[in-house]
This record gives structure tokens, C-alpha cells and sequence, in this order.
């Protein structure tokens, strides 16, 4: 064993890539996330296809205010930058500072995902509910599908803080912080299509 | 450590396995039963089409088993049959110990299986969908069954399944592969199983939100297809498209991998053009993503539109004709042998060009008015998938049997079952070309007599009939043969999977293989002393452990679906929560596996 | 457990190399000026919106045009797209983006509403 500690104790520049395993977690993460554009650009398309379709309910220009996705905009944006320095401190070899900026992160995006239930109730009081019109339906679809990734991500990412709170930067744990924080990142970048396709375009 | 492996039940090994040999196996059990399934559901259509007016099944149920054969043969057979060589042949041909992500293979597995139990449970509870296997809306969001809840249901958790494999297929082909064996020394097969995998990764989400919406609008009211108030049936079609063109290259591709690996072993040559294979296959798949509107030529998106889609659709034949040229140069000069693998094999080659060219005429978007829904249209399909992606399953059957399951599949049965099976196919589907010509719709449940078309589906009824005996024969070949016992290189191989000895060791390679050109092993025969050089010192093996939880989250899914179809939202949740709960559990728990020892290695290849 | 195996569970100890430091502070400066650079761009794109002064026709191509741009700089600066070793995660994404783009077009224009 004494062998081993002595092998184990260096940090390698890119933890979450030592090991094959990390290897293959990053590669194929990055590629359920070019599945996952496909999965987004469907729920787009249908969106923009059907945003006339109005009936007799709201419409886009009724119910859209800037200053409340302006607000979750610029949440989404900080906890992004929080992960990559979350992601920072991991190369480092800095645990406290991995934990303490992902769980700022996690913060930001219950936020976040407070603000838009907030925003769906409103349109739900508004007259606008899920079955009111095709532009009703797609556009809860398309950015409810988006918040239920937000939430899934809370929820995974306080999984691995909770876990690993104590155990310091592994091989094992690296990969898995690493494509947590990869997967906030392309939930910011779906948003940022969010914002300027259905809030902007719409308003 | 490596001691608890060995006293595990039979049956806990296998629900528990994360050996991609072990899934290989599982995926064509499963496959070929549902190949069987829906292979009976196709003769109980012809029966009904044998006569006129014929009332041997009612409309509806004509309507479900004509539902049921294409999905079912699509999603739970062909599919989860190509899934199966590939798990088994792909780490092997690239001198890999096991897949990128053993534990997502096995749960990619069970989400096949419950998902296509699923679906097929729906025959028991109140009828099988019946709106086709494209579910076109509205006749499947407002004037179908329960039925249609059991499909979107049972095909969005087999497409999950499906997912998973493909991702694990690309990650195991970048990062698995043996030393020297570069991207251009691959195996056509593995690099074909690549392709369809970039197909599943970028085709499967579309099916995956095209069933979500139907799901939400069938059991939540949503409104995306109700044009009454603002929806448009149009979407599906293309959602639907998007995947399902995409999806018969998943299908074909890792075919022609399988008819280029048997061609050219049968032959005693290399591959005729490797590298325009290569290429070629590339550019079947990107093509593959642009023609999907060729199925909508008839729902009005414009004569521009319908221009563009089809020259990109024209255009694919000349990937195709590459493959096709390289195919007959590979054989010409070789010394072929007329095995049954290459006997499937050959006779793929004609039998896919009909299917081509009949491709052609489809893809002529003005003819496409009269080809449309017509038994031209079915006629087209099975050429290109019996021709080709069936041939391919049986070709690679009979080519890997040995290797899988450590046995020969009896050469006389299988010629028997190869002519029988070949003539019955073409006696069913070549007089359906006329039948369609001459007006015949398809999905229709019966047709009148006196229009000159009954004696042609009496003639197609006849060949289905064919077919199944072929099939019969394969079935007792497989349990006749099975003293047939066979050495590791029955074929006189020359790809890395026939170097290892058989049955195949739970670690595939003792030592990882040192590549040193295309067709490893064959280099080795004529250039070494005919073993695979290893590349690394004789050590222990480090094996991932199995688990139970992909079962567990399967299940969960399952469960859930039932909830949902029957809007009993405590099922759902509790289903929810089972999946949830197990993938919270694979999250926290950390396993790293277990390791072979030297020793035993040793001992087992017979060395030292 | 064999000892020339490493744990995996064992937490790793020791400081990055010199070179890597240096790497990562570089690395820590451009994803703060990134940063800042998105903050100012999400704004420009809103109050392009918001000044009901500028016509649609040029508003939209813009915040289009905006949104491009920040979506790369999440990928290459923020998800470390830009690092070597990364061609299989770039082919990947960007054919995924080729087939989204397809599907997006096709969704909006091929709806038979308008005949194209």
C-alpha cells in the first residue's frame, strides 16, 4: 500500500481525465449533449412553428415581461461562471473551493427555477393554461422542458456535494464534478436561446 | 476478490451482467423472439390479403397486426438483433477488454426489453395501436385507443435503450481501441456500428420529442396537433421523418459492415477500395440526414421543397453504387467459398439493387403522386430491409456463430433454409410491386375481387408462407447443431475476434493485441507466425462488477407508464421514484470492480 | 487490493505544477473577461428589444446574431472546447448543431402554411 500513496498523491493537471474512466465519462457525456441539441432543436421548432397559434387565448406580446427574464437571465449567467470556477479551484486541487462555488451554483439555479414557476403561475392567472392554445402547449413544453433540466441538475449536483462533502478531490469524484458542470453549462447555452428566441423574438 | 465472481446463481449472473459478450447474447434472445413475434403478425396479414373479401381477422385487428409487424420489427427485432453483434463483435474486432460504459450497456439492454414488453402487453389491455407504425396525427392523438398510449409508452423507453447504446458504441470505438489499430485499420463492421451509432445519437432525440408531445397531448390535452385551436399535424410527420430516415441507415449500415466482413472472408481477399468504404459509409450517413421530407412528398410543403429533397435523396446512390461496385470487385478474383454466411451474402447484392432502384422511382417526387400508400411502396421497403438488413442478420449469424456461441450452424440446413427463404421473399414482395402499379393501396384490410390483382396476392400469401418454413429450418438448426462443436478460427478468419481462443474468456484478450495492419490477424498469417503480438506483459485484468439496478430502473419506467396510461399518478410516482432511487444509488455508491488474477489467467489459456 | 493499483477513492494531495498554475490563472483571467463580454452582450440584446425605436427586421438578425456569439464563448471558454484533444467533442457537437439547425428551419417554413 505504501507504494500506492505514493503513486496517488500527485494531482494530475486534468483529474477528470486520468483515468480511462474519466476518459470515457467526459467523451460520452459531451456526446449525449450533442444528442441533447437535437432533443432542444425539436422542442424549438415546434415552438416557432406554432407560436401564431394562438386561438383565443394570450398571445406572446399579452404576457412577456424583459425585466423578469432579464433578471433570470443574469441569475443563469453568474451560476455559470460560478461552476468554471468551481472547475478552477478542482484543478488547483483546491476541495474547499470546488464545494463551496458548486454549491453557490446549485443556490443560483434554485433561483432561477424559483423565478420561472413564479412566471408560469402568472400566465396560468393570465388566462394562459397548458391546454389553452398550440402556442400555450409548446411554449410551456419547450422552456418547462428546459427548467426540468435545471431541476434535475440541482438535484444531481447536491447529490455529489453531499456525498463526496468530506472525501476530497478523487479520480473517481473529478469526472463526475466535471461533466456535472459541463451539463450547467449547456443548460445556460439552451437559455440563451431561450431568451432570445421565445422572450425577445416574442415581445 | 475475484473468488466471489464464481459463486453467483446462473440466473443472477445473467440479470446482473455487465459482460458485453453476455448483452450481446441477451439482445439477440430477445430480438429473435420478437422477430418471431412479428413475423407471425405479417403471415396473419397475408391470410387475411389471400382471398378477396377474405374475413379471417377483423379491420381493427387487421389494423393492429399491420401496426405491430412494422414496429415491432423495426424497434424489438431488427434493431436490438444488429444491437446484439454489435456488443458482441465490436470490442472484439478493435482488441478491447469490454465497452466504454459496461453498466449503461446493461441498462440500455433491460429499457429494450421492458419497453418492448410494453408495448406488446397492449394486445392483453383493451387492443394494439392501430394507426401505423408512424402514428400519423390526428388519426392517432384523437381517433385511437389505448393502444396508442401502450406506443408512445413502450417506444420512448426502448428509444431511451437505444440511446445509451449508441453513445456507448461511439465512446467504446475512440477510446477502447488496442494499440496500433488506428480508425483506418478498423474492421468495416465496427466502423459501420460507429456510423449507425452517429446516427442513434443525432435521430433518436426527434422520436424522443415527437412521442412526448403525442403522450402530452393524448393524456394532458395538449394542443400541438389540434388545428381547431392553433396546432399543425405537420410537425409529427417531420419529428417523426427526422428519426425514421435516419433510422433505416441505423438499420442498414452495420448490414453492409456485416456483408463486407463476410465477403471479403469468403473470398480470401481484403476489402476491394477500404478506404471509399470508409468514405462511403460517411457519406451515407450524412446524406441520411437530409432526405427525410421524401416521405411527405405528398403533404403539400411545395414543389421547391419537394425538388430539394429529391436530388439530396438521388444522391445517395452513388455512396451506395460505391459500396455495391467494391463489393462484386472484392469477390471477382477471390476464391470464393459458398458457405451459408456468403451465400446470404451474395445474394444481398441483387436483391438490395432492386431495392435501390425502386428507391429511385420513389424518389421522383412527381411520380411519388401515384407510388404514394400504394403496395409499391411496401414492395420498395422490404427489398432494401429483407434484402438487405435481414440478409445481413443471417449472414452474420451463421459468419459469427461460432464465435458467440462456441458452435457451427449445420452448412446443409442452412442452404436449404438460404433458398427456401430467398425464393419466398421474392415470390411475397416482387409480384407486390405490380400490385401496387396497379392501384392497390396499402394498410387496407381487404380489397374486392375482379381487379385483376387476386391471384397476385394469392401468389405473395404463398412466398410469406415460404418464408416462415426458411425460418422454421433456422430454428432447428440451431438446437441440431449444437454438438456441432468448433474451433476458434472456423473460417480461417482475419479480423482480431477469431485470434481469441473459444468459448471466449470473460476478459476477451489476456494480453492487449499490438495492431499491425488492417485485417490484423491475416497480417499476422502471412507476415507472422499467425498469433496476434501482444502489446502488453501478461498481468491482472481489472473487470467491472455487475449490478442489479439497471433492472431496477427499467422497472421503475415500466411501472410509471402504467400510472400514466391509466392516470392512476400514484403508480407513476412510485415508478418515478424506483428509477430515481436507483440511479441515486449507482451515484453514491462507488464500485470499482474486482480484478483477475495472473494465476488464473494462466491457467486458463493453457500457458505456464 | 493489489499495491501497484491505484484507489481510486484516495483523495488526491499536492499542488499543480508551476506551468499549470500559471495555465489556470491565465485561464481564470479570460473566463472573467468572457464573462463580463456576455453580461454586456445579453444587455445590448435587450435593450435592442426594449427601444421600441429599432425596426424588427434589423433587431432580430442581431439578437440572433448575439446569441451566436455567446453560446461560443460559453463552449470554447467556459466548456473548454478550445483545448487540445477535443476534435471528437467538437465534430460531434457540431454535427449535432448542423442537425439542429436542419430541423429548427424545417419545423418553422415546412409546415404546409406556406408553400415554398
Amino acid at each position: 500500500m505504501a507504494e500506492a500513496v505514493k503513486h496517488e498523491q500527485t494531482l494530475p493537471s486534468h483529474p477528470e481525465k486520468a483515468t480511462l474512466e474519466g476518459k470515457n465519462k467526459f467523451l460520452g457525456f459531451w456526446f449525449f449533449l450533442g444528442g441533447e441539441t437535437v432533443l432542444f432543436a425539436s422542442l424549438f421548432g415546434t415552438y416557432l412553428g406554432l407560436r401564431n397559434g394562438v386561438a383565443d387565448g394570450p398571445t406572446s406580446q399579452d404576457l412577456f415581461h424583459l425585466d423578469l427574464v432579464f433578471i433570470m437571465t443574469m441569475i443563469l449567467l453568474t451560476s455559470s461562471l460560478t461552476s468554471v470556477f468551481a472547475m478552477i479551484n478542482m484543478k488547483k486541487g483546491n476541495f474547499k473551493g470546488l464545494i463551496i462555488w458548486m454549491w453557490a451554483t446549485v443556490f443560483l439555479g434554485a433561483c432561477f427555477l424559483g423565478f420561472e414557476i413564479y412566471e408560469f403561475i402568472v400566465y396560468v392567472d393570465y388566462g394562459l393554461g397548458f391546454t389553452t392554445s398550440a402556442f400555450a402547449s409548446s411554449f410551456y413544453t419547450l422552456v418547462g422542458t428546459h427548467g426540468g433540466h435545471v431541476l434535475f441538475g440541482i438535484l444531481w449536483i447536491s447529490t455529489l456535494l453531499i456525498r463526496y462533502r468530506k472525501a476530497g478531490i478523487t479520480l473517481t469524484n473529478a469526472p463526475k464534478f466535471y461533466v456535472a458542470s459541463l451539463y450547467w453549462h449547456f443548460i445556460d447555452v439552451v437559455w440563451v436561446f431561450i431568451f432570445t428566441v421565445v422572450y425577445l423574438m416574442g415581445v | 476478490m475475484s473468488n466471489a465472481q464464481a459463486q453467483k446463481s446462473v440466473l443472477w449472473d445473467w440479470l446482473t451482467t455487465v459482460d458485453h459478450k453476455k448483452i450481446g447474447i441477451m439482445y439477440l434472445v430477445a430480438g429473435g423472439f420478437f422477430f418471431a413475434l412479428g413475423g407471425l403478425e405479417a403471415i396473419l396479414m397475408r391470410i387475411q390479403l389471400m382471398f378477396p373479401n377474405f374475413d379471417f381477422v377483423t379491420a381493427q385487428t387487421f389494423n393492429e397486426l399491420l401496426t405491430m409487424h412494422g414496429t415491432t420489427m423495426i424497434f424489438l427485432a431488427a434493431m436490438p438483433l444488429l444491437f446484439g453483434f454489435m456488443n458482441y463483435i465490436v470490442p472484439l474486432q478493435i482488441g478491447a477488454r469490454d465497452v466504454a460504459f459496461p453498466f449503461l450497456n446493461s441498462l440500455g439492454f433491460w429499457l429494450f426489453l421492458f419497453g418492448g414488453v410494453l408495448l406488446n402487453l397492449s394486445w392483453f389491455l383493451g387492443g394494439a395501436p392501430d394507426a401505423g407504425w408512424t402514428a400519423y396525427v390526428p388519426l392517432s392523438s384523437e381517433y385511437s385507443g389505448t393502444g396508442i398510449d401502450y406506443y408512445v409508452l413502450g417506444l420512448q423507453i426502448s428509444g431511451l435503450g437505444t440511446l445509451i447504446a449508441g453513445i456507448n458504441f461511439l465512446v467504446t470505438i475512440i477510446n477502447m481501441r488496442a494499440p496500433g489499430m488506428s480508425m483506418m485499420r478498423m474492421p468495416l463492421f465496427t466502423w459501420s456500428s460507429f456510423v449507425a451509432s452517429a446516427l442513434i445519437l443525432f435521430a433518436f432525440p426527434a422520436l424522443t420529442v415527437g412521442l412526448l408531445l403525442l403522450m402530452l397531448e393524448r393524456l394532458f390535452g395538449a394542443t400541438y396537433f389540434a388545428v381547431d385551436v392553433g396546432g399543425n399535424v405537420v410537425i409529427w410527420q417531420h419529428l417523426f421523418w427526422i428519426f425514421g430516415h435516419p433510422e433505416v441507415y441505423i438499420l442498414i449500415l452495420p448490414a453492409f459492415g456485416i456483408f463486407s466482413e463476410v465477403l471479403s472472408t469468403f473470398s480470401k481477399k481484403r476489402l476491394f477500395g477500404y478506404s471509399a468504404m470508409v468514405f462511403a459509409t460517411l457519406i451515407i450517413g450524412f446524406l441520411g440526414f437530409m432526405v427525410w421530407a421524401h416521405h411527405m412528398f405528398t403533404v403539400g410543403i411545395g414543389p421547391v421543397a419537394n425538388a430539394i429533397f429529391a436530388v439530396a435523396t438521388m444522391a445517395i446512390a452513388v455512396p451506395t453504387g460505391i459500396k455495391i461496385f467494391n463489393w462484386l470487385f472484392t469477390m471477382w478474383g477471390g476464391r470464393i467459398q459458398f458457405t451459408t454466411a456468403n451465400l446470404f451474402a451474395i445474394a444481398f447484392i441483387p436483391s438490395f439493387v432492386m431495392g435501390g432502384v425502386t428507391g429511385i422511382m420513389l424518389a421522383t417526387s412527381a411520380a411519388n403522386y401515384q407510388f404514394h400508400d400504394t403496395y409499391f411502396v411496401v414492395a420498395h421497403f422490404h427489398y432494401v430491409i429483407i434484402g438487405g438488413v435481414v440478409f445481413g442478420l443471417f449472414s452474420g449469424a451463421f459468419y459469427w456463430w461460432p464465435r458467440m456461441f462456441g458452435y457451427k450452424l449445420n452448412e446443409t440446413l442452412g442452404k436449404w433454409f438460404f433458398w427456401l427463404f430467398l425464393f419466398g421473399f421474392h415470390l411475397t414482395f416482387f409480384v407486390q410491386h405490380f400490385i401496387g402499379l396497379m392501384g392497390m393501396p396499402r394498410r387496407v384490410a381487404s380489397y374486392l375481387p375482379g381487379q385483376g390483382i387476386d391471384e397476385l396476392n394469392f401468389v405473395s400469401t404463398m412466398g410469406a408462407f415460404l418464408m416462415s418454413v426458411a425460418f422454421i429450418l433456422l430454428v432447428v438448426n440451431v438446437i441440431v447443431s449444437v454438438k456441432n462443436k468448433s474451433e476458434a478460427d472456423p473460417w480461417d478468419g482475419r479480423t482480431l475476434e477469431w485470434a481469441i481462443p473459444t468459448p471466449t474468456p470473460e476478459y476477451n484478450f489476456a494480453q492487449t493485441p499490438l495492431v499491425r495492419e488492417l485485417d490484423a490477424l491475416w497480417y499476422e498469417k502471412t507476415h507472422g507466425n499467425g498469433k496476434i503480438k501482444a502489446a502488453e506483459p501478461l498481468d491482472d485484468i481489472h473487470m467491472p462488477n455487475g449490478s442489479i439496478l439497471p433492472i431496477f430502473m427499467s422497472l421503475g419506467l415500466f411501472l410509471a407508464s402504467f400510472g400514466l396510461i391509466y392516470q392512476v399518478h400514484p403508480v407513476t410516482i412510485i415508478g418515478l421514484a424506483i428509477t430515481l432511487g436507483a440511479m441515486f444509488i449507482r451515484s453514491i455508491k462507488e464500485d470499482h470492480g474486482y480484478h483477475i488474477h495472473k494465476e488464473d489467467i494462466k491457467k486458463e489459456e493453457g500457458v505456464g | 487490493m493489489d499495491p501497484h493499483v491505484t484507489d481510486p477513492s484516495a483523495p488526491l494531495k499536492g499542488k499543480p505544477s508551476k506551468k499549470a498554475e500559471r495555465q489556470l490563472a491565465r485561464e481564470g483571467k479570460q473566463q472573467i473577461i468572457s464573462f463580463v463580454f456576455m453580461i454586456f452582450l445579453t444587455s445590448i440584446a435587450f435593450l435592442t428589444v426594449a427601444s421600441d425605436t429599432i425596426p424588427n427586421r434589423f433587431a432580430i438578425p442581431f439578437i440572433l446574431i448575439i446569441a451566436a456569439v455567446q453560446v461560443i464563448m460559453q463552449l470554447y471558454y467556459f466548456m473548454h472546447l478550445n483545448e487540445r484533444g477535443n476534435g471528437w467533442t467538437n465534430i460531434m457537437l457540431w454535427t449535432g448543431f448542423f442537425v439542429a439547425a436542419l430541423t429548427v428551419a424545417t419545423l418553422m417554413l415546412l409546415i404546409g402554411v406556406t408553400k415554398y
